[in-house]
């Protein structure tokens, strides 16, 4: 049964001092599957993600990675398994060859250096010192040094957090080809079209559990209606519940000195809306809408941004 | 394979960064220089001695110049007694009869003066010696200051690039979340440290040759006893220094902390260990204590083989002191170290 996934986890918690981190959460990861854990900063991702990565303890749960456990089989995972931390600096004056090389050195088994550079595009900096590399290619070459090993199962936090778009771009193409590979990937993110361009499945977490579970589109689907109409008025009030259950809306929500309403139909609930405010005698300030995303799907479950 | 790639690294990293290769192989060189130069042995400083004005007084001065040892002017009264309060005299000589000396007795520089002085005077003045004595003066190699000097470089070096190349490097690779990094792959933790001991041994191999190679061409340093003797010793040395850098490592999460460690570690041996001068200036209370210290043992042991060429009966209480430091260094920081 666990020899099918490559992640299994129940009941996971884990403390730091008074601090709560992660507070009884389950997981499971098909092979071959790219995973996403979803959430805002500090929901417990990266604990989470630690403790399935053998760096730290458990405060109590069971953990299970590709049918073994940290405890007795540190070894062989360590072998199996490729990381990116979300702040690793490499050492400044060595060059991608050498640092690659280096890794390469602690597995068994792996691939060659030069396959892995060509998998990241780091050719042309295959002699550049990584102090002269850019966000983007540091990056890159974090993930390179979790592929010298040729792992079944990478672990990536936040692998794009804080670069350009470009450059999030590029990594997506290898995080992509990874997939194609067949490879299984956990990747933790708080960038929505992140996760719903490269997970086959997420997650949401926050305050250490997860909240929703789901490939992207059900969760939208399920959660989030499939657009978000936001508007405003000019001074009056309005009576909200009556907003509320105009025909194809599900709900209503205060956002950003105006509403957002989660609908299923925008065609039949913006003439409704529209007719709704004039009765009112609202003046409209400004009306859009947009698809629905996984930022609605957190908003509605939380109430809150997932960038606050 | 991984640990010849991590100490590849060390040594890449290490050569990568001309601040350590200055502070390694330069440094120890221009000190070598700087206090060979400062103490080289010179011949004797001639004492000052001012003549004061009056009949006589030429003569007296031609007496004096006649000595090599006395550098001698004829001035003023007035002129004679400020040379001597602001010690550019040693002596005053009034002519007489009867000659006079005008001197501070308890300036050993004036009472030199004095005898020297006066001795030239009487001699001049026809004295002849009853008793005959012949010199034999001793400035050979092995007793001079820069002699005693490179042993106690070699040894502050093999300290300072221990504690330094290995303490700095650890913790400055924990700080940048690296040393998690590492041991999140299938890494074997005891090569990862071990390369630091390798490291230190490749360095060791370089540094003896060029700081005891210069101070052989520049100052005609030697080594008196056995080479062979005196590379296990820096070799014990150096694991002892290493180990240290370690125990300092273990648990220190940024550099500046470190470095605090490190400096408390090093100071008071840099103080009293010896370096530059002979720890047996201090008082005999201290003296177990100095004596004790993994520097001074290193040390002693180095001036042993190098000045007096000692064998190995007579550096077997330091090197023990080196062997036991090494290996409870080394327990204290694996049981003590940190790794996330």
């Amino acid at each position: 049964m666990s020899e099918s996934l490559a992640i299994r986890c129940r009941g996971l918690v884990k403390h730091y001092e008074a601090v709560v981190a992660v507070d009884g959460l389950d997981l499971e990861v098909g092979r071959g599957e790219c995973f996403g854990l979803l959430g805002p900063n500090g929901a417990g991702k990266t604990s989470t993600l630690e403790v399935l990565e053998g760096l730290i303890e458990p405060t109590s749960g069971e953990v299970e990675v590709l049918g073994l456990t940290w405890s007795a089989d540190e070894r062989t995972l360590r072998e199996r398994l490729g990381i990116t931390l979300q702040e690793t600096r490499l050492p400044e004056k060595l060059t991608v060859l050498e640092i690659l090389r280096l890794f390469r050195s602690f597995y068994l088994r792996g691939r060659n250096v030069d396959e892995v550079i060509a998998l990241v595009s780091l050719e042309e900096k295959r002699s550049a010192w990584y102090e002269k590399l850019s966000g983007g290619q540091k990056q890159r070459l974090a993930v390179a040094c979790a592929l010298v090993g040729d792992p079944e199962l990478l672990f990536l936090d936040e692998p794009t957090t804080g670069l350009d778009p470009q450059s999030r771009r590029q990594l997506w193409d290898v995080v992509l080809g990874l997939k194609a590979e067949g490879k299984t990937v956990l990747l933790t993110t708080h960038y929505m079209d992140e996760a719903e361009r490269l997970c086959d499945r997420v997650a949401i977490v926050d305050r250490g559990r997860v909240i929703a579970l789901g490939t992207p589109r059900e969760l939208i689907a399920r959660l989030a209606g499939h657009a978000v109409v936001e508007f405003a008025v000019d001074g009056a009030l309005l009576d909200e519940n009556a907003l509320g259950s105009l025909p194809g809306a599900r709900a209503l929500r205060r956002s950003a000195g105006g509403y957002a309403l989660t609908v299923d139909r925008v065609h039949v609930t913006v003439p409704a809306l529209l007719a709704h405010l004039e009765a009112s005698r609202a003046p409209l300030e400004r009306l859009s809408t947009h698809s629905a995303t996984l930022e609605d799907v957190f908003v509605t479950l939380t109430g809150r941004q997932l960038r606050d | 394979m991984s640990l010849l790639e991590l100490t590849l690294t060390r040594l890449r990293l290490f050569f990568r960064e001309p601040s350590a290769v200055f502070w390694t192989f330069i440094f120890p060189i221009l000190l070598t220089v700087a206090l060979g130069v400062a103490f080289r042995n010179r011949p004797p400083e001639p004492v000052s001695a001012a003549v004061e004005e009056g009949p006589g007084a030429p003569e007296l001065a031609a007496a004096l110049r006649r000595d090599s040892r006395i550098r001698s002017q004829v001035v003023s009264h007035e002129k004679a007694r400020t040379e001597l309060r602001a010690s550019r005299a040693a002596l005053v000589v009034s002519p007489g009869p009867p000659v006079s000396y005008t001197f501070d007795p308890t300036r050993p520089e004036s009472r030199l003066a004095r005898a020297l002085v006066d001795d030239a005077l009487q001699r001049a003045a026809g004295r002849v010696d009853p008793l005959r004595v012949v010199e034999r003066r001793v400035t050979e190699p092995g007793s001079r200051y820069v002699d005693f000097l490179v042993p106690g470089l070699i040894g502050l070096n093999i300290m300072s690039s221990g504690m330094w190349g290995v303490a700095f490097v650890i913790v400055e690779t924990r700080q940048k979340k690296l040393l998690k990094r590492l041991i999140a792959t299938p890494m074997r933790k005891g090569e990862f440290l071990l390369s630091f001991v390798f490291l230190r041994m490749l360095f060791l191999a370089l540094e003896l040759p060029v700081l005891l190679g210069f101070a052989r061409i520049a100052f005609e340093v030697g080594v008196r006893g056995s080479l062979a003797l005196l590379v296990a010793l820096s070799l014990l040395g150096a694991l002892a220094f290493a180990g240290l850098g370690l125990l300092v490592a273990a648990r220190s999460t940024n550099t500046q902390t470190a470095s605090g460690l490190i400096n408390l570690v090093m100071m008071p041996m840099f103080l009293l260990s010896g370096v530059f001068f002979s720890a047996t200036n201090f008082p005999e209370v201290m003296q177990p204590l100095i004596r004790a210290l993994p520097l001074t043992a290193l040390i002693d042991a180095l001036r042993g083989i190098m000045n007096e060429g000692a064998g190995l009966a007579a550096v077997a209480r330091p090197a023990l002191i080196l062997a036991l430091v090494a290996i409870a260094s080394f327990a204290l920081a694996l049981r003590a170290f940190r790794w996330s």
